[in-house]
């Protein structure tokens, strides 16, 4: 078990600036998930732990010591490839005992290691086998077992579950928490799957282009995003945005207008912001109440398309004040239909709202113990 | 069971896509190698090939009259050069290849790591496989000269060598010179091959290696070689086959010298030079023979599988 610090580290490939300057905790025993779209980082962020990249400036600690110059197989890691990364020519056993057999370890004691992981992983009755012979979820199996042979400080996934299909892919994302709650080791996980992030994670970082976005626990990162970015990105579908411009502003909160005119209260800090500034906005799906009755702060618009998914139905409502359709999240069997005119209502302790740098204004409602 | 209109219909179609290639096939290896092995039951003569007579296997194996034992079988010794050719291509074919495994392998690794104007020198070590054999064996026969070659020059001037040698007519020399010279032309077509197999390499592996600590050597050594063997294995019996039947370079270089004939140099040298085509002819099919027999061998030694895997 260690903790890692990141201390104003950056990374590039040539002229290409891949982390910009990152600041970042990571405690011991912390399961932490670095998230964000494709090219963010995230996997170059955890080679960096790894060692498997070199850092072009600032300082890397594991466990309280530098490790920029560490060789990788000296920072007490172990990593899980999203490929699996298997030797193809040695069984499941070899596989998972090669580093040890070359570390010099003792026969009994190989024997012993590779047991007790295969155990707890259930692959016992696999050991032989090649990796060929073996389904996707049992290789991926077998390079954790290998990664937990090692008995490293930290762990290190890199999108370990991308090459799963979808009930597998839910059935090993609860084996690696259990793993977690079992070893107490430290974890860095890499994935671009958001329901990953919330359900595995201690702590998520959000990386865009680079930079972090933020970091926080997965109700926090729900419930209070800092920017747009972190907004659009957590919560799925993603959160309805609209433009808006600042009726009032007060401590306690700020009434916006939406374009048709309609006014909206947010309860957030907005003594900062002026009358007649354009701000954004924020909404999510499953918060947005359809409504029977016309009245006041009531907006209305006509159904495009309904999407029915079983468990709930996604209604894309479009509106006077925006280009893009409101998402409105309800239950499986929502009767609506395209054409059909609805009235909507933004409950104001659910609405986000954020200033033209793409900040959020400091939400006044604590939803996270609500 | 019987077969469905489909699979009839399939079954059709290949035949129809085959029968070109065999009938060409047929025309251009299985009758000539037809007319050779029966050629080496005669007695042809190259002046005129149609007066012949049937001998049987007199060509391979007979007892002259003196009770001693003559034919190409018998060729040891001072009875003639054929087993001594024989051996001659065995060696040429499996220290030759050997070598440019070897040097192959290296070049191959070398190449595999990223460096500056990579590309260039993967194109320039191509070079001595693009020459045309006639064109390289003469270059190196002059190189080589005793004379004048620039080889003795360059070596005399370096002071490594205080008298010329005669690099292709000393009978120590002459079988290390014409190895030297094929190392040189065929290593690239190693090269090409086992770094085409490197470039399949799954590179997470190594990445995995590094982060378990393993020293490089003992990741080639127990990675890279047992993933690149099928590779490796099928590269060297192409170079096998090619060298166990090598002629143009041993004959450019050093002509019909015993030191370094080949199995083909004499075939030649009995069919034209001797004009006794039965002969020969039984000489080819011996050639033929023996190249089976070791490329049978090997497949069955090396457990080579062309279906791919192991």
């Amino acid at each position: 078990m260690a903790s890692i610090q990141f201390s104003n580290v950056r990374k590039s490939f040539g002229d290409t600036h891949v982390i910009k300057g990152v600041d970042l905790d990571i405690d011991e025993g912390e399961f932490c998930v670095f998230v964000g779209p494709s090219g963010c980082g995230k996997s170059t962020m955890l080679r960096l732990i790894a060692g498997l990249e070199d850092i072009t400036s600032g300082e890397l600690f594991i466990g309280g010591e530098r490790v920029n110059e560490l060789e990788p197989s000296k920072r007490g890691v172990a990593i899980v490839f999203q490929s699996y990364a298997l030797y193809p020519h040695m069984n499941v056993f070899n596989n998972m005992a090669f580093g040890l057999k070359l570390a010099k370890e003792s026969k009994a004691e190989i024997e012993k290691r590779v047991r007790e992981a295969a155990k707890t992983l259930q692959i016992e009755h696999l050991l032989e086998r090649l990796p060929k012979q073996l389904s996707g979820g049992q290789r991926q199996r077998v390079a954790i077992g290998r990664a937990i042979t090692r008995q490293p400080k930290v762990f290190l996934f890199d999108e370990p579950l991308s090459n799963l299909d979808a009930a597998l892919r839910v059935q090993t994302r609860i084996e690696i928490a259990k793993l977690h709650e079992r070893l107490k080791s430290t974890m860095v996980y890499v994935t671009h799957d958001q329901v990953e992030a919330m359900t595995l994670a201690d702590k998520i970082v959000i990386l865009n282009a680079g930079h972090v976005a933020q970091v926080g626990a997965p109700l926090e990162l729900y419930h209070g995003p800092e920017n747009l970015f972190v907004a659009g990105f957590i919560g799925s579908p993603k959160m309805n945005f609209i433009d808006a411009k600042i009726e009032k502003s007060e401590e306690q909160g700020a009434d916006v207008n939406l374009s048709t005119g309609v006014s909206v209260r947010v309860p957030v800090d907005a003594k900062s912001a002026d009358k007649g500034t354009k701000v954004t906005l924020g909404i999510r799906p499953e918060h947005v109440k359809r409504v029977t009755n016309g009245g006041d702060g009531q907006i209305k618009g006509e159904v495009q398309f309904v999407e029915h998914l079983g468990e709930g139905s996604l209604i894309y409502v479009g509106t006077e004040f925006s280009d893009d359709p409101i998402t409105v999240k309800e239950d499986g069997d929502a009767k609506v239909k395209a054409g059909n005119t609805i009235a909507m209502e933004f409950p104001e302790a659910s609405c986000h709202l954020f200033n033209t740098e793409e900040k959020a204004f400091k939400r006044l409602v604590d939803q996270t113990h609500s | 069971m019987p077969m469905s209109n489909l699979t009839r219909s399939r079954v059709r179609s290949a035949w129809i896509f085959l029968v070109p290639m065999l009938v060409i096939l047929a025309l251009v290896a299985g009758w000539p190698l037809f007319r050779t092995i029966w050629y080496g039951f005669t007695d042809a003569n190259l002046s005129d090939p149609e007066a012949r007579q049937f001998v049987g296997f007199e060509n391979y194996l007979r007892r002259g009259d003196d009770g001693e034992w003559y034919g190409l079988l018998a060729e040891f010794g001072d009875k003639g050069n054929w087993w001594l050719s024989v051996w001659n291509t065995v060696k040429f074919a499996v220290v030759s290849v050997f070598l440019e495994t070897v040097l192959g392998l290296v070049i191959a690794l070398v190449l595999n790591a990223s460096f500056k104007m990579r590309g260039l020198v993967r194109t320039a070590v191509l070079i001595p496989w693009a020459i045309p054999t006639i064109v390289s064996a003469k270059m190196w026969q002059w190189i080589l000269n005793g004379q004048y070659g620039m080889m003795n020059d360059l070596l005399m001037t370096l002071g490594i060598l205080s008298q010329p040698l005669s690099w292709t007519a000393d009978p120590d020399l002459a079988m290390a010179s014409v190895i030297a010279v094929d190392v040189w032309k065929t290593t690239p077509f190693m090269t090409l091959l086992i770094l085409a197999a490197l470039q399949m390499l799954p590179s997470n592996c190594y990445e995995a290696a590094r982060v378990d600590g393993i020293h490089p050597v003992k990741v080639f050594f127990k990675v890279t070689l047992p993933l690149i063997r099928p590779a490796l294995m099928v590269a060297v019996i192409f170079r096998f086959l090619d060298a166990l039947r090598v002629f143009d370079l041993i004959y450019i270089l050093t002509s019909n010298s015993k030191d370094t004939m080949t199995m083909s140099v004499y075939v030649r040298q009995q069919m034209v030079d001797f004009a006794e085509m039965g002969y020969g002819s039984a000489a080819s099919t011996m050639l033929f023979i023996i190249i089976a027999l070791i490329t049978i061998a090997y497949l069955k030694i090396g457990r080579v599988s062309f279906e791919g895997g192991r």
